[in-house]
């Protein structure tokens, strides 16, 4: 029997079901607004304002989003490959070594454009190769990749402590960080593309790593779609049995894809290191590398979802913060809370609402969906 | 004439926009056997689903008995006295047979008197209909054809009055097929009425009374069988005139291709599979091997294939090894001239989620014409995605349509283009129409016998014993891992089911 739903369209598929998710979300995160006695209408506007209404915020927005358009890139690489990184964390965490190694080495010498390139291989292949010791041991010896990567998570954590404790703290410092980086090691801001609209921007830490997300998100898109590596990672993530048939070997695929996988969270430790602080601090990720998952899962894996999700989340970071500076009732945790209600209905429940909407589509417009036409015209 | 035993008027039921049952009125007459027959998605398992209460009819009425009635679960059909035998059993695998007939009517917390009670009808149950099998038996230890038994005996425990089997023998012999008939016979004289939903037209020609013939969600015909015959059904069925038996001309065997030498291998359980097989398949031929499902020819064709490893022995293609009990690689088989249509299209042959053009370079995705250095030259793919279309006439015509969405035989054309176009020297091909519809069967058969015609070598691994005898030219015969018998293209079916039953060649032959 073939499946009682019909295919949607599109743009329903990527468009409208997001959407009617994400209304669902804030409606029921209205309602948690509502139990801690603050009118939600009020608090949406504060929360929009605060990711919008200057041009400042939108600067913070977009600083927020530049991480997650990265980490999000991650887990839907790895996705595609049917392979669960939840090691973002851990290989933004410990590529933060191989930025910092760049900029300290180059910062006196160079200028920023030449750093910059250096600082991202480093980044990448830092991150990549905390990415592979999971790959490896998937491929050769079976062990569970989302285990694994959890694990590298606490082993980043730790000899990022020790490494920024022991041996890249400046003598005479007290602080746990490196030193900071001179103007070779500093990414030039991007205030200007705001200020051209007339928006004042003042200090924000939207910076150049923003653009090299974008382009990242694009060549993820004609990695994915277009080479003949990104076909073969589709058909082991969609069947590995499908793949051993083709002669895709399996430990060859797992082990490319975490490393581009590993490489992409890595980039992330760009954007706040030499975009912003200027020098390697203790827990600069802040959970940007798990945020990355409910961003790919709400993208769909796809780059034009990741985008936009990056930017929601980045909304939800920033004006977020905005919410709890003004509504005395509204925590830090209430944000997190509406962050998971998010998470929940974008990600987790999914297809809550999906055979509703395809049911009616099939009522509406028979011909928009490819069951039906399969079916009608079949030998 | 007595009430019908069930009545529909007027069913329907639409997925979606797919109508998988237009206005059906059927009229089963009660201790008889009522064969339904119909392709792959002509809505036989539709309609039975909802005479059993999976599904809810759109519009339309069940009447059983005489009775109008509302079937809105499986609890309302075994009420009403409906019984229904799955294609896929449903049974636990773990539990005693007592267990599983229990299942469901359990009876109250503790089970002992509901076992002694069960333990009890099912000696009636045997005495009556011939219906053996040991209750304590585990049912995973149990062959096929009697697990199939317990089935029908769950829904005779039950107090089924009308017994839905569907497709009942596409996992059995054609010993435990004859056995199953006598069983069905035996319930009709004792006033039980069958309903047998089956794609084949031979069964339904030797055991039933009536048969109606659906065909794109409608009931085209009823007859009694005894007034119709084979190829008025296949027309009915289809919907134009079919070749049940393919012409083909002698065969002209040339130098051998495929050699396989001493090969046995083992499953990841360490349970042998294939045990000692040696054969040939030269050029211009075709090897059928026969046997029941799961007497090691799919691990046979696979590690051939190069996608599972052999303990031991030696496969050759074209006189150069295959390093089967290394690290043989498909793709490189391929590139020597070795086509493999696998047997499962849906996880191994096809990736479903994939488009249509995605899935006509699977394997091939390496070949310079589909490539721009790392990038897949999509136009080039998509060009020769809509050359293949057209000339195996698969349809819909869309090579950007999502693969699931074509038909059963729409997909296994996909899979034969694809490994037929790159003109391969041997093509090994497992169950090339399971789950395929009558027309495009005819088509395939064509296509397969074109290759042989071509000098190239086919190594043919089929369940179905009626496709086996009228493609290959030579006949091996595999029982519990082992090629029990070689026989030419003549071989009788009786022969060849001895054969398969794994009684021994030298009786067989007698």
């Amino acid at each position: 029997m073939s499946t009682p739903y019909a295919k949607l369209p599109r743009w329903a598929d990527y468009g409208l079901i997001p959407i009617i998710n994400l209304a669902v979300a804030f409606i029921v995160a209205g309602f948690v607004v509502m139990l801690v006695g603050e009118n939600p209408l009020r608090a949406a506007e504060i929360l929009i304002q605060g990711a919008f209404g200057k041009g400042q915020n939108i600067a913070y927005t977009l600083y927020y989003a530049t991480n997650f358009i990265f980490t999000g890139l991650a887990v839907a690489v790895a996705f595609h490959c049917g392979l669960f990184n939840i090691g973002g964390e851990g290989q933004a965490y410990i590529a933060g070594l191989g930025v910092a190694l760049a900029c300290l080495a180059f910062d006196s010498v160079l200028p920023w454009w030449a750093t910059f390139p250096l600082a991202v291989i480093a980044a990448a292949a830092v991150g990549a190769f905390w990415a592979l010791i999971p790959a490896y041991l998937l491929a050769k010896r079976g062990s569970h990749i989302v285990i694994t990567t959890i694990m590298f998570n606490f082993i980043a954590a730790s000899a990022m402590v020790y490494l920024l404790v022991d041996v890249l703290k400046p003598a005479n410092s007290m602080a746990p960080q490196t030193r900071d980086f001179l103007p070779g090691g500093q990414l030039p801001k991007l205030g200007w593309m705001l200020e051209a609209f007339g928006m004042s921007v003042r200090s924000a830490p939207l910076n150049v790593s923003f653009l090299l997300a974008l382009v990242m998100a694009f060549l993820v898109w004609v990695l994915i779609w277009r080479t003949r590596l990104g076909y073969e990672m589709r058909t082991y993530g969609f069947s590995p049995k499908a793949a051993r048939y083709a002669g895709i070997s399996e430990t060859r695929i797992i082990i490319i894809t975490m490393m581009i996988s590993g490489a992409l969270a890595g980039m992330m430790a760009l954007n706040p290191i030499m975009g912003d602080q200027h020098r390697v601090q203790l827990d600069f990720v802040t959970g940007a590398g798990f945020v990355g998952i409910a961003v790919a899962l709400m993208g769909r894996s796809h780059p034009a979802g990741i985008v936009p999700a990056a930017i929601l989340f980045g909304v939800l970071y920033q004006g977020g913060a905005e919410l709890a500076f003004e509504m005395p009732n509204i925590s830090r945790d209430m944000i997190v809370i509406i962050q998971g209600l998010v998470i929940l209905f974008a990600g987790a429940l999914e297809h809550m609402f999906r055979p509703t909407i395809q049911t009616l589509f099939a009522s509406i417009s028979p011909r928009s969906v490819g069951v039906g036409v399969a079916k009608g015209e079949g030998v | 004439m007595a009430e019908a035993a069930i009545e529909l008027i007027g069913i329907n039921k639409s997925f979606g926009a797919v109508r998988a049952n237009r206005d059906i009125n059927l009229q089963i007459a009660p201790g008889t056997i009522h064969g339904i027959i119909g392709e792959n998605g002509a809505g036989k398992s539709t309609l039975m689903s909802i005479l059993y209460g999976f599904y809810q009819a759109d519009s339309g009425e069940i009447r059983v008995n005489g009775k109008p009635t509302a079937i809105r679960s499986s609890n309302d059909a075994i009420a009403v006295g409906i019984g229904m035998v799955h294609q896929h059993f449903m049974l636990v695998e773990n539990f005693t047979v007592l267990e599983n007939v229990i299942l469901g009517a359990e009876g109250e917390a503790l089970l002992k008197s509901s076992i002694s009670k069960a333990r009890s009808e099912l000696r009636r149950l045997e005495r009556e209909y011939g219906l053996e099998v040991d209750p304590d038996a585990v049912i995973e230890e149990l062959p096929v054809g009697l697990q199939q038994r317990v089935e029908i005996l769950k829904a005779l425990y039950r107090g089924a009055e009308i017994l839905i089997l569907d497709e009942p023998t596409g996992v059995l012999t054609p010993a435990e097929a004859d056995h199953l008939f006598r069983i069905l016979g035996q319930l009709k004289q004792q006033g039980k009425t069958v309903v047998l939903i089956t794609h084949k037209l031979r069964e339904i020609m030797a055991i039933t009374d009536t048969v109606s013939v659906m065909r794109q969600g409608t009931m085209v015909a009823t007859r009694k069988t005894a007034e119709t015959t084979v190829e008025e059904l296949a027309e009915l069925m289809v919907g134009r005139r079919v070749l049940l038996r393919v012409e083909k001309g002698e065969a002209k065997p040339g130098d051998v291709k495929l050699s396989v030498r001493n090969l046995s291998v083992k499953d990841s359980r360490g349970v042998v599979m294939v045990d000692d097989v040696s054969f040939d398949v030269r050029a211009g031929e075709i090897v059928g091997i026969a046997g029941v499902a799961g007497n090691g020819q799919s691990e046979l064709i696979e590690t051939i294939a190069g996608t599972r490893r052999a303990t031991s022995g030696t496969v050759t293609l074209d006189d150069r090894p295959i390093d089967v009990t290394g690290n043989a690689d498909p793709a490189e088989l391929r590139d020597r001239g070795l086509a493999h249509v696998p047997e499962d299209r849906h996880h191994v042959g096809l990736v479903l989620a994939f488009e249509e053009y995605e899935n006509s370079i699977l394997g091939y995705h390496d070949k310079p014409e589909y490539l721009k250095g790392p990038f897949l030259n999509i136009d080039a793919i998509r060009n020769d995605a809509r050359d293949k279309i057209e000339k195996y006439d698969i349809r819909p015509a869309d090579c950007r349509l999502k693969t699931a969405n074509f038909s059963g035989g729409n997909q296994q054309k996909i899979v034969l283009a694809r490994e037929i176009e790159q003109d391969p020297g041997v093509l090994i091909v497992g169950q090339p129409t399971r789950g395929v519809d009558v027309g495009a069967i005819e088509f395939i058969h064509k296509r397969l016998i074109a290759m042989r015609d071509q000098g190239k070598a086919v190594l043919l691994i089929s369940v179905e014993l009626d496709e086996i005898r009228s493609l290959s030219d030579r006949i091996l015969v595999m029982f519990a891992g082992r090629v029990v018998g070689e026989r030419d293209g003549e071989a009788s079916e009786g022969e060849l089911g001895l054969l398969m039953a794994g009684v021994e060649g030298k009786e067989a032959a007698e």
